[in-house]
C-alpha cells in the first residue's frame, strides 16, 4: 500500500515523448504522439486513485484495503474515447494519403494566402493603377477582381520557405505537389 | 417534472440518431424523423426553461443513486436557457440543410450520415450543458467533438481533410488537457461532482487551486477559441458545408464559453485569474476583428468575427459581477443566433453569387433583394447598431465594465467599442462590395462557363478517362455522400480545368479531380470557398431561404424580447454568483427522493 514512483516516471516519460512526436509534421508521428499522450493521461487518471490496493466491489477486501473504483470507471470511458478517436484519425491520415500522396501536416490556408499575396504588395503596385472597384463596370477586368489570385507560383514560394524546415530524419516534401 | 424532462434533451437526439440511421435508405422519412426529434427537443427545452425560471434550479440523479456518487443532470436558468437557444438554432440549421439536400437532388445518396451525426452533435451539446460533474462534461464534449469531426470532414475532400486534421488534433489536445485536469482535480479533492467540488476546492492550498484553475481554463479556452488559443478556428470552419459551419459557429465555441462560466463562478469564485481573462478578452476582440478586416472571403471574415466576439463574453465573465455575467449570458444567446444566421446567409450568397470572395461578388442587391435584406439585418445586428440585440448586449457589457470602475475594465470598454466599430467596417465591406457595387460583367459566369466548355473535350484524351483512375484508389467516387451538398453539376469539370491550367502535375490533379469533384481548391490555390462556381440563375431554393428568413426573424425577435430576456439572464447571473441554488439543487434531490 505504499505509493510507487514508477507511475509518475512512466507518465512523465510518456508525456515528454508524446509532446515531442506531436510537434512533428509527419502525421503518423502526430498520431503516435497522440496515442502516447492519451495513454499518459489515462495513467494519470488511474494514479489519481492513490496507491495500488485490492479490488473493490467483489467483497473479499475490507473497505480500507480497497482501491478507489471511480477512477477505474473514468479511465475505462476515457480509453474507449481515445481508442475511437485514434481510429478516426488513422482514417483521416489514410484519406489524406490517398488524396495527396503524402502524410505531412500541410501548409495552412493563411500561409497560402499570404504567399499568394506577396507578389501584389501595395508598395510594389503601379501607383497609377486604379483599384478595379473604382473603375466603371465596363472597364473592370472580368474575373480579375480577386486580388488574391496573383501570378506568383504559390507552391514554389511555399517550397522555398518551408523546404529547409528540419523534419527529423525523414525528408518530406514541403507542400502537396512537391512530390511525384 | 424536471426529473422526467431533464434527460430528454440528451436521450431524444440519441434515439433519433439511431432511428435516422435505421431509416437511412429512405431520405424523406429520415428528414422527417430528425426534424421531429429536434422539434421535440426544442419543446422540452422550453418547458425546462419555464420550470427552471419559475422554481429555480433542479437536479436529477440518474438511476436514483445517492447524490455524490450518481451522475447528476442539473437544470438551472443558465443551462436551460442555453438548451433552448442551442436546440432552436439546431432546428433552424437542420431545416436549412434539408432544403439544401432537396435542392441539390440528394435523395439518392447511398447512406446518409448527415442527419444521425447532426443529432448526435445536438445530444453532445445538450449533455455538456446539463452535466453536473466534470467527467460527464468531458463526455459531453467528446460526443459533440467526435460528431463535429465527422461533419467537418464529410465527403473527405482534400481541403476538408487538411482543415480537419488541424481541427481534430487541436481538439484532441484540449480534450487531453481537460482529462488530465480532471485527474488532478480528483486526486486533490476526491470528487468530480461540481456541487461537491464547489465546497472542497476552496480548502486546497492556493498553488494547487491555481494549477487546477489554469489547466481547466486553458482546456476550455481552446474550445471557446479565446485569443492565444484561437488560431485553429478560422482555418478549419470555412471549409465545411454551409449548414455545418453555421452550427459549429453557433454552438461549439459557446459550449466552451459555458464551461468557462461554470468554472469561474461555481468552482473558483475568488477570481484569481480574472485579470488574465481580462487581457485574453481584449486580445481576442482586437486580434480577431483585425483578422476579419484583412480577409476577403466571406466565410473567413465571419470566422474571424466569431473569434473576436468571443472576447465580449470573456470580458463579461472576467468582470465577475452580476451585470457582467448577465451581459455575457445575453451576449452568448445573441451571438449563437446571429453567427449561425450569418453563416447560413453566407451559404445562400455562395449559391447565388457562385463564390465567397467579396472581390469577385457584385450586384447582389439588385440580383436578389431578399438576400440583401437577409444579410443586412444580421450584419448590422452583429456590428451592434441600435436597436438590435447586439447593441443591447454590448451596452449591457459596457455598462458593467464602467460600473466595475477598474482601469483594466475601462481599457476593455474602449477595446470593445473599437471592436464594434471594426466589425461594422468588416460588415460594410462585404455589403458594399458584394451587394452594392454593380456586377463585374458577369465575371464568374463567364469563367465558369468557359471552364466547363474547355473541360468537356479535354478530360478524356489528356488525362485519361477518370474512370480508369478510380479503381486505383480502391475507392468509388464518394461524392454523392451527404456532405457535399453545395456541389454544382459543373463542379467536377471546373476543378479539373483549373487544375490543368495552373500546371499541376497531371496525376495528382486527376486524382484530386476524381476524388473531390469540385467543391475544393484541389489545385493548391487558396481555397475554401474561393472557387469559381456556376452561380445559380434560378431563384434561391425556397426551404433554405425560408429557414434563413426565420433565423433572421429570430435574431430580430431577440431585440423584441430583450427586456424579459435580460431579466432572465440577470436572474441566472445572480444564481451563478450566489452558488447556493446550484449546490442546493444537487443535494436537495437526496433528501426528497
Amino acid at each position: 500500500m505504499t505509493p510507487t514512483v514508477v507511475l509518475p516516471v512512466v507518465i512523465g516519460g510518456l508525456y515528454a515523448a508524446g509532446v515531442y512526436l506531436l510537434l512533428d509534421r509527419s502525421l503518423t508521428r502526430v498520431i503516435l504522439g497522440f496515442v502516447l499522450l492519451g495513454n499518459a493521461t489515462n495513467l494519470l487518471v488511474l494514479s489519481a486513485s492513490g496507491p495500488a490496493a485490492l479490488a473493490p466491489i467483489f467483497g473479499y477486501a475490507e473497505e480500507e484495503q480497497m482501491s478507489d473504483p471511480l477512477p477505474q470507471a473514468l479511465v475505462l470511458t476515457a480509453i474507449v474515447i481515445t481508442f475511437g478517436v485514434t481510429a478516426f484519425l488513422l482514417a483521416m491520415v489514410q484519406r489524406s494519403w490517398q488524396l495527396v500522396r503524402q502524410e505531412v501536416i500541410e501548409v495552412d490556408e493563411e500561409d497560402r494566402r499570404v504567399a499568394a499575396r506577396e507578389g501584389r504588395d501595395a508598395d510594389e503596385m503601379d501607383p497609377d493603377a486604379r483599384d478595379p472597384d473604382d473603375l466603371p463596370t465596363e472597364d473592370r477586368p472580368a474575373g480579375k477582381g480577386n486580388r488574391l489570385h496573383s501570378d506568383v507560383d504559390v507552391e514554389a514560394r511555399l517550397a522555398q520557405r518551408y523546404g529547409d524546415l528540419p523534419s527529423d530524419d525523414v525528408t518530406l516534401p514541403p507542400t502537396r505537389g512537391g512530390d511525384s | 417534472m424536471t426529473g422526467v424532462l431533464a434527460p430528454l434533451p440528451v436521450l431524444l437526439p440519441l434515439l433519433g440518431a439511431a432511428a435516422a440511421l435505421l431509416v437511412g435508405r429512405h431520405p424523406r422519412l429520415q428528414r422527417t424523423v430528425s426534424i421531429l426529434v429536434l422539434a421535440g427537443v426544442v419543446a422540452v427545452s422550453v418547458a425546462l426553461l419555464l420550470i427552471a425560471d419559475a422554481d429555480g434550479a433542479a437536479a436529477v440523479a440518474v438511476g436514483d443513486w445517492p447524490v455524490p456518487v450518481a451522475i447528476v443532470l442539473v437544470v438551472d436558468r443558465l443551462s436551460a436557457l442555453m438548451l433552448v437557444v442551442a436546440s432552436t438554432v439546431g432546428l433552424g440549421v437542420l431545416v436549412f440543410a434539408v432544403g439544401q439536400g432537396t435542392a441539390d437532388g440528394e435523395e439518392n445518396t447511398p447512406l446518409s450520415i448527415f442527419h444521425p451525426t447532426f443529432l448526435v452533435l445536438i445530444a453532445g451539446v445538450s449533455y455538456a450543458f446539463l452535466a453536473g460533474d466534470l467527467f460527464n462534461l468531458y463526455v459531453g464534449f467528446e460526443v459533440l467533438l467526435t460528431s463535429s469531426y465527422v461533419l467537418l470532414t464529410m465527403g473527405g475532400s482534400a481541403t476538408r481533410i487538411r482543415a480537419g486534421i488541424t481541427y481534430v488534433v487541436v481538439s484532441l489536445l484540449s480534450s487531453l488537457l481537460f482529462l488530465a485536469s480532471i485527474a488532478l482535480v480528483y486526486a486533490a479533492t476526491g470528487t468530480v461532482n461540481l456541487a461537491q467540488l464547489a465546497g472542497r476546492i476552496g480548502d486546497l492550498p492556493d498553488g494547487t487551486q491555481l494549477l487546477l484553475h489554469s489547466m481547466l481554463l486553458i482546456a476550455f479556452s481552446i474550445k471557446a477559441a479565446v485569443f492565444p488559443l484561437s488560431a485553429w478556428l478560422p482555418d478549419s470552419y470555412p471549409t465545411a458545408p454551409a449548414p455545418v459551419t453555421a452550427v459549429f459557429a453557433g454552438l461549439l465555441t459557446k459550449v466552451g464559453v459555458y464551461a468557462i462560466i461554470r468554472t469561474q463562478t461555481l468552482l473558483f469564485p475568488d477570481g484569481a485569474l480574472d485579470d488574465v481573462l481580462m487581457c485574453a478578452a481584449l486580445a481576442t476582440m482586437l486580434v480577431g476583428i483585425l483578422g476579419a478586416v484583412a480577409q476577403t472571403d466571406i466565410r473567413r471574415i465571419l470566422s474571424f468575427t466569431l473569434v473576436s466576439h468571443i472576447g465580449y463574453m470573456v470580458f463579461g465573465i472576467a468582470l465577475a459581477s452580476t451585470a457582467g455575467l448577465a451581459g455575457a449570458i445575453f451576449y452568448v444567446v445573441h451571438h449563437i443566433a446571429i453567427q449561425t444566421t450569418l453563416f447560413l446567409v453566407a451559404g445562400l450568397i455562395e449559391r447565388r453569387g457562385g463564390t465567397m470572395a467579396v472581390d469577385r461578388l457584385g450586384g447582389l442587391a439588385t440580383a436578389s433583394p431578399l438576400l440583401a435584406v437577409l444579410f443586412f439585418v444580421p450584419a448590422m445586428n452583429l456590428a451592434g447598431i441600435p436597436p438590435f440585440s447586439g447593441f443591447i448586449g454590448k451596452v449591457g457589457l459596457l455598462g458593467a465594465g464602467v460600473a466595475d470602475g477598474g482601469w483594466g475594465a475601462y481599457v476593455l470598454v474602449g477595446g470593445a467599442v473599437v471592436t464594434s466599430l471594426l466589425t461594422l467596417v468588416a460588415m460594410s465591406r462585404v455589403w458594399t462590395r458584394a451587394f452594392w457595387r454593380p456586377a463585374a460583367q458577369e465575371a464568374t459566369a463567364d469563367t465558369a462557363e468557359a471552364a466547363v466548355h474547355d473541360a468537356g473535350p479535354d478530360v478524356g484524351p489528356d488525362d485519361g478517362p477518370p474512370g480508369t483512375d478510380e479503381p486505383a484508389d480502391g475507392e468509388p467516387d464518394d461524392e454523392p455522400a451527404d456532405g457535399e451538398p453545395d456541389d454544382e453539376p459543373a463542379g467536377g469539370a471546373t476543378s479539373t480545368t483549373v487544375a490543368r491550367r495552373t500546371g499541376r502535375r497531371g496525376a495528382w490533379a486527376r486524382h484530386v479531380a476524381v476524388a473531390t469533384a469540385g467543391s475544393v481548391g484541389g489545385d493548391g490555390r487558396p481555397s475554401g470557398g474561393d472557387e469559381d462556381r456556376t452561380p445559380s440563375r434560378q431563384p434561391l431554393p425556397a426551404v433554405m431561404t425560408a429557414a434563413t428568413a426565420v433565423m433572421v426573424a429570430l435574431t430580430v425577435g431577440l431585440t423584441v424580447v430583450a427586456g424579459p430576456l435580460y431579466g432572465l439572464t440577470t436572474r441566472a447571473a445572480d444564481d451563478l454568483l450566489d452558488r447556493t441554488p446550484y449546490i442546493d439543487a444537487v443535494y436537495g434531490e437526496q433528501e426528497q427522493p
